[in-house]
């Protein structure tokens, strides 16, 4: 099993080199190492994942180097394989690849190539790192690792003030949440005396009952850890609060947004709340926040998602509300459904932005989809890349033929699953999901149709103007303004292929195992076997829901972008408060800067000038040296030689000591 | 009597330095470097001798002079961790200066070399007195320094630096002599391990405190550092942040906690609330700087106050996570003022706003500076971030509280690093003169690679630095014991829920089947 080493320093060593050789040597070099380090990791990948789906492999560790030993607290580097483990490897690795490969062609003309893909290497490297963890230290150094990368990316066309601020958010945020998952790994170390992920897990039933001390508080150990660490996870895994960085993180290249933004970084936190599991199930209150916040996730990021104009926006949203599904689907204890969903979800979310890149490339750079039309014509292999795409993640699937796309299966069992916890939070998070599936489905088409169908409405956009040197006006009837969009080379086709594949099977081939298989999860996860017969045992009604509000929305936006296009506009309009506050994501931007950004540049400012140069220095060293330079012109007086004064001096003192003494 | 390594550590700087006061600049600069490397080996084959796991003082030198005062040199894990970064940073300061200093060039180097000399005698010295003589010395090259070859408002910050620090050592000077007197002995190993009256250990604490508060910087004594940074030349700032900072957190290790334990536990709430409002205050304040200088002055604030929360935790991981941040700070913001020092000897501003796109025209510079921010960012697999998670998981079992307020330090250091990072090295080359700026040359890379191998090697495999201090901290923890505080986070562990949460019933009628 040592091939789990190839598979996660190739990576590493590809950057090193590709990074350091930079421009010295033609950027095809830099290209094919990391590339060809990508596609043999993830052909190690598979026969691991394989091995572990028909039964023949067993959880192991590879112990690496030493990390730090300080009393109690000891972690290693070690790189752990289990069932878990072995479905990241496989997600990672293989849209991973494809994202590679989809790059030669994406970034063909960037001068800075061998930077870029020495950064997805060291991404892939990171998120290795981070999933085959043995320790909560390990994950922490994985979480960062991914989150530099990100930030690298996010800001890779680091001249754009946009993409800068944008990198600086998303670590910022991030860092928010890492304060809750440092705060918890402390917590846990000093309550387990230990940080080693197995050993915790083993001993986290018998402090289900107990209590400590936090911020003067006495709360349940294991709610308040928990509910530490989830934090770390919302803030990777961009859930409502922490959220606001994701949609800004798509100014960095498309492929990034593909690999990093959708199939696999954010998933770190479902996949941290899947691996700490049997630790989660002792914190009743924690599964409940996570229900909550995944649920009220899933369905604000859909509402957002119907408002938006930018292509790579209404993904990104989209993404923020799959990734709220499989948060409540592991607050309510169905951690293989949520695994299940993060899995077909890496397939269709990457297709889908993979597939958008692709649209990007042929309409010249421009993403708003007001711009965009009839494009199905032009670039067809797209466009049934992203039809495949589209029918997963709406959910496309009949029950009793027991066919399906990906995203059907997955989406499916988690709102089963659901609503068979049976609890008052369970029912919210169904009616929240049901209700995102709408929205879901609505903003899917919408994107499809906007993009694909109607007319072209090329010569609007800025950018086709600059391709073809003219205005709308000298375009006059001709809407395409004489452009013609190109399909994609072929680097970036092959992906979009594969992945189309994966989103249209995924979901079939592997629902048995994902769902049902207990052994196949082992010791991996809490594995909930009445609650998956419930969740089988849900009434027709439940079952065809998801279903029923996808045909809705799909009808909805087939009236409102190719019936009669005038019905968005109206509905804007009529629709006045909600819609702005959709389209503005809910204010939540203006609220933080508002909340933190303002009052804390003021707060610094205010400490500067007053605190420290007003208050300390005027005070302190200032202060000491205006005394003694006044005390020195006041000593000087004394001495001033004349016999009169001396003498005037001597009067008053006598007058002074004889009073004194008198009385 | 085994080889004197010690004491001919403290000659070879100390006769070079007299040396270069009769030579020429360039001689000057070539015997200065030459005597810092050797020292640099010297120290190596120190740290390779020394024996880990075996007594707790080695390489010890005794001889007696006047009046009970003795010249008494050893060095336990400890001091043998501070004094490599001492050899280690001095090399690299001199190369610093080789081409940024051209007046006095003798007297420079000199003043750079006696600097030596003393910061290792600091460490090794195991006599009060003696300590207290390179403690203090240690200021006049340092004023020179900043006073003869600063900036151009050099002499209000080398007065500043001066007044702040005499201030505290009068105190301690005055504690140092009621301490030797009460104890009979100024051998350090001695005193700490003896047991000063309880009532008495309040005041000699605070006289001691008084003079490492203003050289850790804390809150509110800090002001001199910033001041001090601007105005000292680039190598001056190396050593500032790389080594003078950390005889504060040195101070507290080898005297108040194991001298005055009883002081230190009834007083550690000072420290905790200082440290809080440290890591707040100066972030904050280091966000809105205009001077690169300066934001990385008052960064240096914010960490060292994890320092010292690190330390009064009082067990293993605070005091070991102390040690680390000190070692890892000592290189990083070293290095940070050398990737300043880099681009003020090409453009001669400070400013942040005069650059920007340097990763264009200057790559493997913004490499490099992007490598150190990310450490002083503390991101894992740096050394920052094995002291800083060690010291912060420390005081984790003392307060939640501290340990929540000091963590968000981690928030606001990206903040502000990130914000500097990005004001210099991304966005459009606006100055001309900035995007004429030449990439680093060979002796600038010879200065950064090193730092930056070693920022990687400790936060790798920090085991190499934890290991010779292992014992020594355990030492101390156990003299600790005795009077650490009782937790807040204290747990009870209750009776263990039967179910899991949740845990459902399943009644057995299926509808259909997937």
């Amino acid at each position: 099993m040592n091939s789990i080493l190839f598979i996660v320093f190739l990576p590493l060593l590809a950057a090193v080199v590709a990074g350091l050789v930079n421009k010295s040597a033609p950027s095809v070099f830099a290209k094919s190492i990391t590339t060809g380090a990508l596609f043999i990791s993830c052909a190690l990948s598979w026969p691991i994942f394989l091995s572990f789906v028909n039964g023949s492999a067993e959880a192991s560790v590879v112990p690496v180097l030493t990390w730090v030993q300080s009393g109690a607290l000891s972690f290693d580097w070690a790189l752990r394989v289990d069932t878990l483990t072995a479905v990241m490897l496989v997600v990672i690795t293989t849209v991973s690849a494809l994202v590679h490969l989809y790059s030669w062609g994406y970034m063909e003309e960037d001068p800075d190539q061998p930077r870029f893909f020495a950064y997805l290497s060291l991404f892939t490297f990171a998120m290795l790192m981070l999933v085959t963890a043995d320790n909560l230290v390990q994950m922490f150094f994985g979480w960062e690792g991914v989150g530099l990368a990100s930030y690298l990316l996010i800001g890779f066309w680091f001249k754009k003030p946009s993409a800068n601020a944008a990198a600086i958010k998303a670590f910022v945020v991030n860092r928010v949440g890492d304060l809750g998952f440092m705060l918890g790994i402390f917590g846990t170390f000093w309550v387990f005396g230990t940080v080693s992920i197995p050993e915790i897990l083993e001993a986290a039933p018998g402090m289900s009952g107990a209590t400590i001390g936090f911020l003067g508080l006495r709360v349940y150990t294991m709610d308040v850890l928990c509910i530490l660490l989830f934090i770390g996870a919302m803030g990777k895994s961009a859930q409502l609060g922490l959220h606001t960085w994701l949609p800004d993180a798509m100014e960095g290249p498309t492929p990034v947004s593909a690999l990093i933004h959708a199939a696999t970084m954010v998933t770190a936190g479902v996949f941290m709340v899947c691996r700490l599991s049997p630790m989660f199930e002792t914190a009743p209150v924690a599964l409940g926040i996570v229900t909550f916040i995944g649920a009220a996730t899933c369905i604000f990021a859909a509402t957002v998602g119907t408002t938006q104009w930018d292509i790579k926006r209404v993904i990104a949203y989209s993404t923020c509300s799959q990734l709220g599904y499989m948060f409540f689907a592991a607050g309510v204890g169905a951690y293989g459904a949520a695994m299940f969903h993060l899995f077909t979800h890496a397939f269709f979310k990457a297709l889908l932005f993979l597939g958008a890149g692709s649209v990007i490339h042929a309409m010249h750079h421009e993403q708003d989809m007001r711009y965009y039309g009839n494009l199905r014509k032009h670039i067809p292999f797209t466009f049934w890349a992203m039809m495949a795409g589209t029918l997963a993640i709406t959910g496309v699937g009949i029950y009793h033929l027991g066919a399906g796309f990906a995203g059907f299966w997955s989406k499916d069992a988690i709102l089963e699953v659901a609503y068979g916890r049976g609890t008052e939070l369970g029912n919210f998070a169904f009616w929240m999901g049901t209700l995102a599936a709408l929205l879901t489905s609505f903003y899917s088409w919408r994107l499809m149709f906007l993009t694909f169908w109607g007319k072209p409405r090329w010569i609007e956009s800025e950018h086709i103007q600059h391709s073809v040197h003219k205005t709308p006006e000298e375009a006059g009837e001709d809407t395409t303004g004489g452009y013609h969009p190109h399909e994609s080379p072929l680097s970036m086709l092959i992906p979009l292929g594969v992945l189309s594949v994966g989103a249209v099977l995924a979901g079939q081939v592997f629902a048995p195992t994902f769902l049902d298989d207990a052994a196949f999860w082992g010791q991996s996860i809490f594995y909930n076997e009445d609650l998956i017969h419930r969740m089988h045992a849900v009434p027709y009604l439940v079952k065809y829901a998801a279903f029923i509000v996808m045909l809705i929305g799909l009808f909805v936006a087939w009236l409102a972008y190719i019936k009669d296009t005038s019905i968005p506009g109206k509905a804007a309009e009529q629709l006045g408060p909600v819609y702005r506050f959709f389209y503005n994501k809910w204010y939540f931007d203006e609220l933080y800067h508002y909340l933190f950004v303002v009052p804390a540049f003021w707060l610094g400012r205010q400490f500067w000038k007053l605190g420290d140069v007003g208050t300390i220095d005027r005070f302190g060293p200032n202060g000491v040296a205006w005394v003694i330079e006044k005390g020195s012109v006041g000593a000087k007086k004394f001495q001033t030689g004349y016999l009169y004064s001396y003498a005037l001096v001597m009067l008053l003192g006598l007058v002074a000591a004889v009073t004194w003494v008198l009385f | 009597m085994e080889f004197p390594i010690l004491s001919l550590m403290l000659a070879v700087p100390l006769v070079a330095a007299i040396a270069c006061l009769f030579l020429n600049a360039s001689s000057a600069r070539m015997v200065a470097l030459f005597a810092t490397l050797i020292d640099l080996a010297l120290g190596i084959l120190l740290w390779l001798n020394y024996d880990i796991g075996g007594a707790q003082w080695q390489f010890t030198e005794r001889a007696q002079l006047f009046a009970g005062f003795q010249y008494a040199l050893g060095i336990d894990g400890i001091a043998l961790m501070l004094i490599m970064l001492s050899v280690f940073l001095m090399p690299i300061c001199i190369l610093a200066s080789w081409d940024s200093i051209t007046k006095r060039v003798g007297e420079y180097m000199a003043a750079f070399l006696l600097m030596e000399v003393l910061m290792i005698g600091v460490f090794a010295a195991q006599d009060l007195f003696l300590f207290y003589i390179f403690f203090e010395a240690g200021l006049i090259p340092m004023y020179l320094i900043i006073g003869v070859w600063g900036g151009d408002n050099r002499i209000y910050a080398s007065y500043k630096f001066f007044l702040y620090t005499l201030l505290g050592s009068v105190l301690m000077l005055i504690a140092m002599l009621w301490m030797v007197n009460e104890a009979g002995t100024s051998d350090i190993p001695t005193l700490m391990q003896y047991d000063f009256p309880v009532g008495a250990q309040l005041w000699l604490w605070l006289a001691f405190f008084a003079s490492f508060a203003v050289k850790m910087p804390m809150w509110p004594v800090h002001t001199w550092l910033p001041d001090a940074h601007v105005q000292a030349p680039t190598a001056g700032s190396v050593i500032l942040a790389g080594v003078l900072l950390k005889l504060g957190g040195y101070g507290f290790i080898r005297f108040s906690l194991p001298m005055f334990p009883d002081a230190s536990a009834d007083l550690a709430w000072l420290v905790f609330a200082l440290s809080m409002v440290a890591v707040i205050y100066t972030s904050l304040v280091a966000l809105v700087q205009q001077d690169m200088k300066k934001l990385i002055a008052y960064s240096s604030v914010a960490h060292m106050a994890i320092v010292t929360v690190g330390l009064f935790a009082f067990n293993v991981q605070g005091l070991e996570g102390a040690m680390m941040v000190m070692l890892g700070h000592g290189l990083v913001s070293g290095a940070l003022f050398l990737c300043v020092g880099v681009i003020y000897d090409r453009l001669h501003t400070r400013e942040i706003a005069r650059y920007g796109g340097l990763s264009i025209n200057m790559p493997k510079y913004a490499l490099f500076f992007l490598l150190f921010t990310m450490a002083s960012v503390g991101l894992p697999g740096t050394s920052n971030f094995v002291g800083e998670f060690l010291a912060l998981a420390g005081i984790y079992e003392v307060s939640t509280f501290v340990t929540l307020v000091c963590t968000t330090g981690i928030i606001l250091g990206a903040a502000y690093m990130l914000y500097l990072f990005r004001r210099v090295a991304f966005g459009e080359q606006k100055n001309a003169d900035a995007a004429a700026m030449t990439d680093l040359n060979a002796r600038e890379w010879a200065m950064l690679a090193p730092i930056a191998a070693a920022v990687l090697w400790m936060g790798v495999y920090p085991e190499s630095f934890l290991a010779p201090m292992r014992q020594d901290i355990a030492a101390l923890e156990t003299r600790l014991a005795s009077v650490a505080p009782r937790y807040d986070s204290a747990l009870d562990e209750g009776t263990p829920r039967e179910n899991a949460a949740n845990y459902v019933e399943y009644e057995g009628h299926e509808e259909g089947e997937h």
